[in-house]
Protein backbone atom coordinates (compact mmCIF):
# COMPACT_ATOMS: atom_id res chain seq x y z
CA UNK A 1 0.00 0.00 0.00
CA UNK A 2 1.20 3.44 -0.86
CA UNK A 3 2.42 5.22 2.25
CA UNK A 4 0.62 8.44 1.37
CA UNK A 5 -2.68 6.62 0.99
CA UNK A 6 -2.90 5.42 4.58
CA UNK A 7 -5.60 7.18 6.56
CA UNK A 8 -3.54 8.85 9.33
CA UNK A 9 -1.07 10.28 6.82
CA UNK A 10 -3.91 11.47 4.60
CA UNK A 11 -5.61 13.25 7.49
CA UNK A 12 -2.33 14.84 8.57
CA UNK A 13 -1.61 16.01 5.02
CA UNK A 14 -5.05 17.57 4.65
CA UNK A 15 -4.81 19.18 8.08
CA UNK A 16 -1.48 20.81 7.27
CA UNK A 17 -2.65 21.61 3.74
CA UNK A 18 -5.82 23.37 4.87
CA UNK A 19 -3.99 25.37 7.54
CA UNK A 20 -1.34 26.38 5.02
CA UNK A 21 -3.99 27.28 2.44
CA UNK A 22 -5.85 29.46 4.93
CA UNK A 23 -2.63 31.09 6.16
CA UNK A 24 -1.30 31.83 2.70
CA UNK A 25 -4.67 33.13 1.56
CA UNK A 26 -5.06 35.36 4.58
CA UNK A 27 -1.57 36.79 4.13
CA UNK A 28 -1.75 37.40 0.40
CA UNK A 29 -5.41 38.42 0.23
CA UNK A 30 -4.55 41.27 2.60
CA UNK A 31 -1.86 42.30 0.14
CA UNK A 32 -4.24 41.86 -2.81
CA UNK A 33 -6.81 43.93 -0.97
CA UNK A 34 -4.35 46.75 -0.29
CA UNK A 35 -3.00 46.65 -3.83
CA UNK A 36 -6.52 46.58 -5.23
CA UNK A 37 -7.55 49.48 -3.02
CA UNK A 38 -4.49 51.34 -4.20
CA UNK A 39 -5.32 50.71 -7.85
CA UNK A 40 -8.93 51.80 -7.41
CA UNK A 41 -7.93 54.92 -5.50
CA UNK A 42 -5.11 55.73 -7.98
CA UNK A 43 -2.17 55.25 -5.65
CA UNK A 44 0.51 52.52 -5.68
CA UNK A 45 -0.43 50.63 -2.49
CA UNK A 46 2.30 48.88 -0.46
CA UNK A 47 5.41 48.80 -2.63
CA UNK A 48 8.38 49.13 -0.28
CA UNK A 49 8.85 45.69 1.29
CA UNK A 50 10.35 43.10 -1.03
CA UNK A 51 9.70 42.87 -4.73
CA UNK A 52 7.06 45.50 -5.36
CA UNK A 53 5.46 44.84 -1.96
CA UNK A 54 5.41 41.04 -2.18
CA UNK A 55 7.07 40.63 1.22
CA UNK A 56 4.64 43.01 2.93
CA UNK A 57 2.51 40.17 4.49
CA UNK A 58 5.66 38.69 6.02
CA UNK A 59 6.61 42.05 7.52
CA UNK A 60 3.09 42.53 8.85
CA UNK A 61 3.10 39.04 10.31
CA UNK A 62 6.39 39.59 12.12
CA UNK A 63 5.16 42.90 13.46
CA UNK A 64 1.93 41.39 14.77
CA UNK A 65 3.69 38.37 16.28
CA UNK A 66 6.25 40.53 18.04
CA UNK A 67 3.58 42.56 19.80
CA UNK A 68 2.49 41.72 23.30
CA UNK A 69 -0.99 40.24 23.62
CA UNK A 70 -2.68 42.58 26.05
CA UNK A 71 -5.75 41.63 28.04
CA UNK A 72 -7.06 45.00 29.22
CA UNK A 73 -8.24 45.20 32.84
CA UNK A 74 -12.00 44.91 33.27
CA UNK A 75 -12.46 42.49 30.40
CA UNK A 76 -13.75 38.98 30.77
CA UNK A 77 -10.27 37.48 30.36
CA UNK A 78 -11.34 33.92 29.55
CA UNK A 79 -13.83 34.83 26.83
CA UNK A 80 -11.52 37.58 25.58
CA UNK A 81 -8.80 35.01 24.93
CA UNK A 82 -11.18 32.35 23.61
CA UNK A 83 -12.90 34.56 21.02
CA UNK A 84 -10.08 34.67 18.43
CA UNK A 85 -9.74 30.88 18.60
CA UNK A 86 -13.49 30.41 18.23
CA UNK A 87 -13.62 32.74 15.26
CA UNK A 88 -10.77 30.94 13.49
CA UNK A 89 -11.91 27.33 14.03
CA UNK A 90 -15.19 27.23 12.00
CA UNK A 91 -13.72 28.23 8.61
CA UNK A 92 -10.98 25.62 9.06
CA UNK A 93 -13.67 23.00 9.77
CA UNK A 94 -15.70 24.13 6.76
CA UNK A 95 -12.76 23.87 4.38
CA UNK A 96 -12.55 20.15 5.18
CA UNK A 97 -15.80 19.73 3.22
CA UNK A 98 -14.95 21.85 0.18
CA UNK A 99 -14.05 19.74 -2.87
CA UNK A 100 -11.07 21.40 -4.53
CA UNK A 101 -11.12 18.80 -7.26
CA UNK A 102 -12.88 15.49 -7.93
CA UNK A 103 -10.14 13.71 -5.98
CA UNK A 104 -9.05 16.46 -3.58
CA UNK A 105 -11.55 16.59 -0.71
CA UNK A 106 -10.51 16.18 2.89
CA UNK A 107 -13.75 14.47 3.84
CA UNK A 108 -16.78 13.85 1.71
CA UNK A 109 -20.00 13.73 3.71
CA UNK A 110 -23.52 13.29 2.38
CA UNK A 111 -24.64 16.27 4.46
CA UNK A 112 -21.62 18.39 3.50
CA UNK A 113 -23.59 21.53 2.72
CA UNK A 114 -25.31 21.40 6.10
CA UNK A 115 -21.92 20.91 7.73
CA UNK A 116 -20.59 24.13 6.20
CA UNK A 117 -23.66 26.08 7.30
CA UNK A 118 -23.79 24.70 10.82
CA UNK A 119 -20.16 25.47 11.54
CA UNK A 120 -20.41 28.75 9.68
CA UNK A 121 -23.13 29.82 12.09
CA UNK A 122 -20.73 29.62 15.05
CA UNK A 123 -18.80 32.53 13.59
CA UNK A 124 -21.43 35.07 14.72
CA UNK A 125 -21.30 33.78 18.26
CA UNK A 126 -17.51 34.09 18.35
CA UNK A 127 -17.43 37.66 17.03
CA UNK A 128 -20.16 38.58 19.46
CA UNK A 129 -18.31 37.03 22.42
CA UNK A 130 -15.15 38.91 21.45
CA UNK A 131 -16.99 42.22 21.36
CA UNK A 132 -18.88 41.57 24.56
CA UNK A 133 -15.89 40.34 26.53
CA UNK A 134 -14.00 43.52 25.63
CA UNK A 135 -16.25 45.63 27.88
CA UNK A 136 -15.90 48.52 25.50
CA UNK A 137 -18.93 50.46 24.35
CA UNK A 138 -17.84 50.50 20.73
CA UNK A 139 -17.21 46.77 20.81
CA UNK A 140 -20.60 46.08 22.39
CA UNK A 141 -22.45 48.26 19.85
CA UNK A 142 -20.60 46.37 17.17
CA UNK A 143 -21.54 42.97 18.63
CA UNK A 144 -25.20 43.93 18.69
CA UNK A 145 -24.91 44.92 15.05
CA UNK A 146 -23.11 41.70 14.12
CA UNK A 147 -25.83 39.59 15.66
CA UNK A 148 -28.77 41.42 14.10
CA UNK A 149 -27.07 41.60 10.72
CA UNK A 150 -26.15 37.93 10.67
CA UNK A 151 -29.58 36.80 11.84
CA UNK A 152 -31.19 38.97 9.16
CA UNK A 153 -29.02 37.68 6.34
CA UNK A 154 -28.96 34.05 7.37
CA UNK A 155 -32.67 33.77 6.48
CA UNK A 156 -32.48 34.72 2.76
CA UNK A 157 -29.24 32.75 2.45
CA UNK A 158 -30.79 29.56 3.79
CA UNK A 159 -33.94 30.12 1.68
CA UNK A 160 -31.80 30.46 -1.43
CA UNK A 161 -29.86 27.34 -0.51
CA UNK A 162 -33.10 25.41 0.07
CA UNK A 163 -34.22 26.48 -3.41
CA UNK A 164 -30.99 25.14 -4.80
CA UNK A 165 -31.30 21.92 -2.81
CA UNK A 166 -34.72 21.31 -4.33
CA UNK A 167 -33.05 21.44 -7.73
CA UNK A 168 -30.03 19.31 -6.86
CA UNK A 169 -31.73 16.85 -4.51
CA UNK A 170 -28.54 16.21 -2.56
CA UNK A 171 -26.42 17.91 0.09
CA UNK A 172 -23.22 16.20 -0.98
CA UNK A 173 -21.03 18.98 -2.39
CA UNK A 174 -19.20 16.67 -4.77
CA UNK A 175 -22.45 15.33 -6.20
CA UNK A 176 -23.77 18.86 -6.65
CA UNK A 177 -20.68 19.64 -8.72
CA UNK A 178 -20.96 16.45 -10.74
CA UNK A 179 -24.50 17.42 -11.78
CA UNK A 180 -23.12 20.62 -13.32
CA UNK A 181 -20.66 18.97 -15.69
CA UNK A 182 -20.38 19.49 -19.43
CA UNK A 183 -20.02 23.22 -19.97
CA UNK A 184 -20.89 26.52 -18.37
CA UNK A 185 -24.50 26.44 -19.60
CA UNK A 186 -25.10 23.52 -17.26
CA UNK A 187 -23.98 25.37 -14.15
CA UNK A 188 -26.70 25.99 -11.60
CA UNK A 189 -26.28 29.71 -12.26
CA UNK A 190 -27.63 29.30 -15.80
CA UNK A 191 -30.26 26.63 -15.18
CA UNK A 192 -33.07 28.96 -16.25
CA UNK A 193 -35.25 26.08 -17.44
CA UNK A 194 -35.49 24.88 -13.84
CA UNK A 195 -36.16 28.33 -12.51
CA UNK A 196 -35.96 31.51 -14.60
CA UNK A 197 -34.77 33.40 -11.51
CA UNK A 198 -31.61 31.31 -11.01
CA UNK A 199 -29.17 34.21 -11.70
CA UNK A 200 -31.13 36.32 -9.20
CA UNK A 201 -30.70 33.51 -6.67
CA UNK A 202 -26.96 33.66 -7.19
CA UNK A 203 -26.92 37.43 -6.67
CA UNK A 204 -28.91 37.03 -3.43
CA UNK A 205 -26.51 34.33 -2.26
CA UNK A 206 -23.53 36.54 -3.03
CA UNK A 207 -25.01 39.56 -1.22
CA UNK A 208 -25.82 37.41 1.81
CA UNK A 209 -22.32 35.97 1.72
CA UNK A 210 -20.88 39.51 1.82
CA UNK A 211 -23.11 40.34 4.77
CA UNK A 212 -22.35 37.12 6.64
CA UNK A 213 -18.61 37.65 6.34
CA UNK A 214 -19.03 41.29 7.41
CA UNK A 215 -17.52 42.69 4.26
CA UNK A 216 -18.09 46.15 2.86
CA UNK A 217 -20.60 47.55 2.04
CA UNK A 218 -21.97 45.61 5.03
CA UNK A 219 -18.98 45.87 7.37
CA UNK A 220 -21.03 47.26 10.22
CA UNK A 221 -19.08 45.06 12.62
CA UNK A 222 -15.88 46.94 11.99
CA UNK A 223 -17.10 50.34 10.77
CA UNK A 224 -13.76 51.96 11.53
CA UNK A 225 -14.94 55.52 10.95
CA UNK A 226 -17.57 55.34 13.68
CA UNK A 227 -16.71 52.44 16.00
CA UNK A 228 -12.86 52.59 16.05
CA UNK A 229 -12.47 48.92 15.03
CA UNK A 230 -15.80 47.54 16.17
CA UNK A 231 -15.65 44.20 17.91
CA UNK A 232 -11.84 44.12 17.69
CA UNK A 233 -11.22 47.51 19.30
CA UNK A 234 -9.51 46.13 22.39
CA UNK A 235 -7.47 43.50 20.58
CA UNK A 236 -3.85 44.08 19.78
CA UNK A 237 -1.05 42.05 18.26
CA UNK A 238 -1.87 38.58 17.06
CA UNK A 239 -5.35 38.63 18.68
CA UNK A 240 -6.29 41.26 16.14
CA UNK A 241 -4.32 39.38 13.50
CA UNK A 242 -6.34 36.22 14.06
CA UNK A 243 -9.62 38.11 13.65
CA UNK A 244 -8.26 39.50 10.42
CA UNK A 245 -7.15 36.07 9.20
CA UNK A 246 -10.55 34.65 10.11
CA UNK A 247 -12.27 37.31 8.03
CA UNK A 248 -10.30 36.27 4.95
CA UNK A 249 -10.73 32.58 5.75
CA UNK A 250 -14.49 33.17 5.89
CA UNK A 251 -14.37 34.94 2.54
CA UNK A 252 -12.54 31.94 1.08
CA UNK A 253 -15.15 29.55 2.50
CA UNK A 254 -18.06 31.71 1.29
CA UNK A 255 -16.63 32.14 -2.20
CA UNK A 256 -15.82 28.43 -2.49
CA UNK A 257 -19.38 27.64 -1.49
CA UNK A 258 -20.69 30.05 -4.14
CA UNK A 259 -18.37 28.40 -6.67
CA UNK A 260 -19.52 24.91 -5.71
CA UNK A 261 -23.22 25.71 -5.63
CA UNK A 262 -23.59 27.99 -8.62
CA UNK A 263 -20.46 28.00 -10.77
CA UNK A 264 -19.84 24.31 -11.20
CA UNK A 265 -16.95 23.93 -8.73
CA UNK A 266 -14.10 22.07 -10.40
CA UNK A 267 -16.02 21.50 -13.66
CA UNK A 268 -14.50 23.05 -16.72
CA UNK A 269 -16.55 25.85 -18.33
CA UNK A 270 -16.00 24.43 -21.82
CA UNK A 271 -16.57 20.77 -21.12
CA UNK A 272 -12.99 19.56 -21.64
CA UNK A 273 -9.98 19.37 -19.32
CA UNK A 274 -11.88 18.79 -16.07
CA UNK A 275 -10.92 16.50 -13.22
CA UNK A 276 -7.66 15.97 -11.38
CA UNK A 277 -5.30 18.90 -11.21
CA UNK A 278 -7.12 20.67 -14.05
CA UNK A 279 -10.21 20.63 -11.83
CA UNK A 280 -8.30 22.22 -8.98
CA UNK A 281 -7.08 24.86 -11.42
CA UNK A 282 -10.61 25.70 -12.61
CA UNK A 283 -11.84 25.74 -9.04
CA UNK A 284 -9.13 28.15 -7.90
CA UNK A 285 -9.69 30.34 -10.98
CA UNK A 286 -13.41 30.72 -10.20
CA UNK A 287 -12.70 31.12 -6.49
CA UNK A 288 -10.24 33.95 -6.99
CA UNK A 289 -12.47 35.64 -9.56
CA UNK A 290 -15.19 35.77 -6.90
CA UNK A 291 -12.75 36.94 -4.23
CA UNK A 292 -11.55 39.67 -6.56
CA UNK A 293 -15.17 40.76 -6.96
CA UNK A 294 -15.50 40.91 -3.18
CA UNK A 295 -12.44 43.18 -2.94
CA UNK A 296 -13.62 45.25 -5.89
CA UNK A 297 -17.04 45.79 -4.25
CA UNK A 298 -15.43 46.85 -0.99
CA UNK A 299 -13.49 49.68 -2.56
CA UNK A 300 -16.24 50.77 -4.93
CA UNK A 301 -19.30 51.04 -2.69
CA UNK A 302 -19.49 53.13 0.47
CA UNK A 303 -20.65 51.51 3.70
CA UNK A 304 -24.43 51.33 3.98
CA UNK A 305 -26.43 52.64 6.89
CA UNK A 306 -27.44 50.08 9.44
CA UNK A 307 -31.17 50.55 8.90
CA UNK A 308 -30.94 50.34 5.13
CA UNK A 309 -28.91 47.17 5.60
CA UNK A 310 -31.68 45.56 7.64
CA UNK A 311 -34.33 46.92 5.25
CA UNK A 312 -32.52 45.37 2.31
CA UNK A 313 -32.68 41.98 3.94
CA UNK A 314 -36.18 41.99 5.41
CA UNK A 315 -38.00 43.96 2.73
CA UNK A 316 -36.24 42.94 -0.48
CA UNK A 317 -34.09 39.82 -0.19
CA UNK A 318 -36.39 37.67 1.95
CA UNK A 319 -39.53 38.27 -0.18
CA UNK A 320 -37.61 37.62 -3.40
CA UNK A 321 -36.00 34.46 -2.06
CA UNK A 322 -39.37 33.21 -0.76
CA UNK A 323 -40.82 33.86 -4.21
CA UNK A 324 -38.02 31.94 -5.93
CA UNK A 325 -38.58 29.07 -3.50
CA UNK A 326 -42.28 28.94 -4.38
CA UNK A 327 -41.59 29.35 -8.09
CA UNK A 328 -39.05 26.52 -8.12
CA UNK A 329 -41.42 24.26 -6.21
CA UNK A 330 -44.25 25.09 -8.60
CA UNK A 331 -42.11 24.55 -11.69
CA UNK A 332 -40.90 21.21 -10.38
CA UNK A 333 -44.25 19.88 -9.23
CA UNK A 334 -46.81 21.36 -11.68
CA UNK A 335 -45.81 19.02 -14.55
CA UNK A 336 -46.24 16.08 -12.16
CA UNK A 337 -49.71 17.28 -11.14
CA UNK A 338 -50.62 17.98 -14.78
CA UNK A 339 -49.55 14.51 -15.87
CA UNK A 340 -51.48 13.00 -13.01
CA UNK A 341 -54.80 14.56 -13.93
CA UNK A 342 -54.70 14.88 -17.70
CA UNK B 1 -10.73 3.30 4.10
CA UNK B 2 -7.76 1.77 5.81
CA UNK B 3 -7.71 1.10 9.50
CA UNK B 4 -6.35 3.57 11.96
CA UNK B 5 -3.70 2.72 14.56
CA UNK B 6 -5.10 2.74 18.13
CA UNK B 7 -8.56 3.10 16.61
CA UNK B 8 -10.44 1.95 19.70
CA UNK B 9 -8.45 4.11 22.10
CA UNK B 10 -8.98 7.18 19.91
CA UNK B 11 -12.71 6.49 19.69
CA UNK B 12 -12.97 6.14 23.46
CA UNK B 13 -10.99 9.34 23.94
CA UNK B 14 -13.23 11.28 21.55
CA UNK B 15 -16.34 9.89 23.23
CA UNK B 16 -14.98 10.91 26.64
CA UNK B 17 -14.23 14.37 25.26
CA UNK B 18 -17.76 14.74 23.88
CA UNK B 19 -19.38 13.59 27.12
CA UNK B 20 -17.04 15.85 29.10
CA UNK B 21 -17.90 18.85 26.94
CA UNK B 22 -21.63 18.16 27.30
CA UNK B 23 -21.53 17.82 31.08
CA UNK B 24 -18.99 20.59 31.58
CA UNK B 25 -20.95 22.96 29.36
CA UNK B 26 -24.15 22.19 31.24
CA UNK B 27 -22.40 22.83 34.57
CA UNK B 28 -21.01 26.14 33.33
CA UNK B 29 -24.46 27.12 32.06
CA UNK B 30 -26.04 26.31 35.41
CA UNK B 31 -23.37 27.56 37.82
CA UNK B 32 -21.83 30.69 36.32
CA UNK B 33 -23.01 34.02 37.69
CA UNK B 34 -22.30 36.01 34.53
CA UNK B 35 -25.09 35.44 32.07
CA UNK B 36 -22.81 35.65 29.04
CA UNK B 37 -20.69 32.81 30.38
CA UNK B 38 -23.87 30.85 31.00
CA UNK B 39 -24.77 31.19 27.32
CA UNK B 40 -21.24 30.15 26.34
CA UNK B 41 -21.67 27.06 28.53
CA UNK B 42 -24.96 26.32 26.80
CA UNK B 43 -23.16 26.61 23.48
CA UNK B 44 -20.49 24.13 24.61
CA UNK B 45 -23.19 21.78 25.88
CA UNK B 46 -24.99 21.88 22.52
CA UNK B 47 -21.75 21.18 20.66
CA UNK B 48 -21.23 18.16 22.91
CA UNK B 49 -24.79 17.01 22.28
CA UNK B 50 -24.12 17.27 18.56
CA UNK B 51 -21.12 14.99 19.09
CA UNK B 52 -23.31 12.50 20.96
CA UNK B 53 -25.77 12.46 18.06
CA UNK B 54 -22.86 11.79 15.76
CA UNK B 55 -21.87 8.83 17.92
CA UNK B 56 -25.48 7.62 17.62
CA UNK B 57 -24.91 7.46 13.86
CA UNK B 58 -26.99 10.46 12.92
CA UNK B 59 -24.74 13.16 11.43
CA UNK B 60 -27.81 15.01 10.15
CA UNK B 61 -29.21 15.48 13.65
CA UNK B 62 -25.75 16.39 14.95
CA UNK B 63 -25.37 19.18 12.40
CA UNK B 64 -28.94 20.38 12.94
CA UNK B 65 -28.24 20.56 16.67
CA UNK B 66 -25.28 22.84 16.03
CA UNK B 67 -27.03 24.92 13.34
CA UNK B 68 -30.18 25.49 15.36
CA UNK B 69 -29.05 25.50 18.98
CA UNK B 70 -25.67 27.19 18.64
CA UNK B 71 -26.28 29.24 15.52
CA UNK B 72 -29.81 30.35 16.27
CA UNK B 73 -30.97 29.74 19.84
CA UNK B 74 -27.78 30.82 21.65
CA UNK B 75 -27.43 33.84 19.36
CA UNK B 76 -31.02 34.82 20.03
CA UNK B 77 -30.54 34.44 23.78
CA UNK B 78 -27.46 36.65 23.60
CA UNK B 79 -29.37 39.15 21.52
CA UNK B 80 -32.06 39.25 24.18
CA UNK B 81 -29.42 39.66 26.90
CA UNK B 82 -27.81 42.54 25.02
CA UNK B 83 -31.04 44.38 24.44
CA UNK B 84 -32.38 44.00 27.95
CA UNK B 85 -29.77 43.55 30.62
CA UNK B 86 -26.80 45.79 31.32
CA UNK B 87 -24.08 43.38 32.32
CA UNK B 88 -24.11 43.92 36.05
CA UNK B 89 -23.78 41.38 38.83
CA UNK B 90 -27.18 40.03 39.82
CA UNK B 91 -28.84 41.84 42.69
CA UNK B 92 -28.24 40.22 46.05
CA UNK B 93 -31.05 37.98 47.16
CA UNK B 94 -31.74 37.69 50.85
CA UNK B 95 -30.20 34.61 52.37
CA UNK B 96 -33.45 33.12 53.61
CA UNK B 97 -35.03 33.39 50.17
CA UNK B 98 -31.98 31.83 48.57
CA UNK B 99 -32.06 28.86 50.92
CA UNK B 100 -35.81 28.44 50.45
CA UNK B 101 -35.75 28.54 46.65
CA UNK B 102 -32.54 26.56 46.42
CA UNK B 103 -34.01 23.83 48.62
CA UNK B 104 -37.23 23.75 46.59
CA UNK B 105 -35.29 23.54 43.31
CA UNK B 106 -33.09 20.78 44.72
CA UNK B 107 -36.14 18.80 45.85
CA UNK B 108 -37.85 19.09 42.45
CA UNK B 109 -34.71 18.15 40.55
CA UNK B 110 -34.08 15.17 42.88
CA UNK B 111 -37.64 13.92 42.30
CA UNK B 112 -37.20 14.25 38.51
CA UNK B 113 -33.78 12.57 38.63
CA UNK B 114 -35.18 9.71 40.73
CA UNK B 115 -38.14 9.26 38.41
CA UNK B 116 -36.06 9.24 35.26
CA UNK B 117 -33.46 6.94 36.81
CA UNK B 118 -36.17 4.56 38.02
CA UNK B 119 -37.74 4.48 34.57
CA UNK B 120 -34.40 3.99 32.90
CA UNK B 121 -33.19 1.22 35.17
CA UNK B 122 -36.37 -0.67 36.02
CA UNK B 123 -38.78 0.16 33.24
CA UNK B 124 -39.26 -2.27 30.36
CA UNK B 125 -37.20 -1.34 27.32
CA UNK B 126 -39.00 -2.32 24.16
CA UNK B 127 -36.65 -3.24 21.38
CA UNK B 128 -38.12 -2.61 17.95
CA UNK B 129 -38.30 -5.82 15.95
CA UNK B 130 -36.77 -4.21 12.88
CA UNK B 131 -34.79 -1.06 12.33
CA UNK B 132 -37.33 1.75 12.19
CA UNK B 133 -35.43 3.90 9.71
CA UNK B 134 -31.89 4.39 8.52
CA UNK B 135 -31.72 7.90 10.02
CA UNK B 136 -31.02 9.46 6.63
CA UNK B 137 -32.31 12.87 5.64
CA UNK B 138 -34.96 11.34 3.38
CA UNK B 139 -36.21 9.03 6.13
CA UNK B 140 -36.47 11.90 8.63
CA UNK B 141 -38.25 14.11 6.10
CA UNK B 142 -40.74 11.38 5.17
CA UNK B 143 -41.43 10.62 8.84
CA UNK B 144 -42.00 14.31 9.62
CA UNK B 145 -44.47 14.77 6.78
CA UNK B 146 -46.35 11.48 7.09
CA UNK B 147 -46.31 9.65 10.43
CA UNK B 148 -45.57 12.65 12.61
CA UNK B 149 -47.24 15.38 10.56
CA UNK B 150 -49.70 16.31 13.32
CA UNK B 151 -47.03 17.05 15.99
CA UNK B 152 -45.01 18.80 13.29
CA UNK B 153 -47.91 21.10 12.43
CA UNK B 154 -48.72 21.64 16.10
CA UNK B 155 -45.15 22.79 16.75
CA UNK B 156 -45.39 25.23 13.87
CA UNK B 157 -48.62 26.61 15.36
CA UNK B 158 -46.84 27.07 18.69
CA UNK B 159 -44.06 28.96 16.89
CA UNK B 160 -46.63 31.09 15.07
CA UNK B 161 -48.28 31.99 18.36
CA UNK B 162 -44.87 32.87 19.80
CA UNK B 163 -44.15 35.18 16.87
CA UNK B 164 -47.57 36.83 17.22
CA UNK B 165 -46.97 37.27 20.95
CA UNK B 166 -43.59 38.88 20.29
CA UNK B 167 -45.25 41.23 17.78
CA UNK B 168 -47.96 42.17 20.26
CA UNK B 169 -45.40 42.94 22.96
CA UNK B 170 -43.22 44.91 20.55
CA UNK B 171 -46.15 46.92 19.19
CA UNK B 172 -47.58 47.87 22.55
CA UNK B 173 -44.27 49.52 23.39
CA UNK B 174 -44.54 51.73 20.33
CA UNK B 175 -47.97 53.29 20.87
CA UNK B 176 -47.91 56.78 22.29
CA UNK B 177 -49.07 57.16 25.85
Amino acid sequence: MNFLQTEPIRILLYLVGICAFVGANAAYLVLAERKGAGRIQRRPGPNEAGFGGLLQPLADGIKLLAKQVMVPPGTDALLFRAAPLLVMAPPLMCLAMIPFSDSITARSLNVGLLFVFSFGSINVMALMLGGWASRNKFAIISSARVVSQNVAYEIPMLLVVITLLMVTGTMDLNEIIQQQGGGFWKWNLFKVWVNPLMPVTFVIFFICMLAETNRAPFDMAEAESELVAGAFTEYGGMGFGVFFMAEYANIVVGCSLATVLFLGGWQSPIGVLSGGLWGAGWFLLKLYALIFTVIWIRWTFPRTQFYSLLNLSWKILIPISLFTLLLTGAMMKLPVVYNHFF
Amino acid sequence: MSTFPFQDAILVAIFALVVGVTIGGALIAALSTRIIRGVSGLMLCCMGLGGLYYFLNSPFLALMEILIYVGAVCVTIVFGVMLSEPDEPAHEESRRHAVLWGGAALLVSLVILGGVAHLGLRGPWQEPAARVSDGSVQAIGLALLTTYSLPFELISIVLLVAILGALVIARSGRTKE
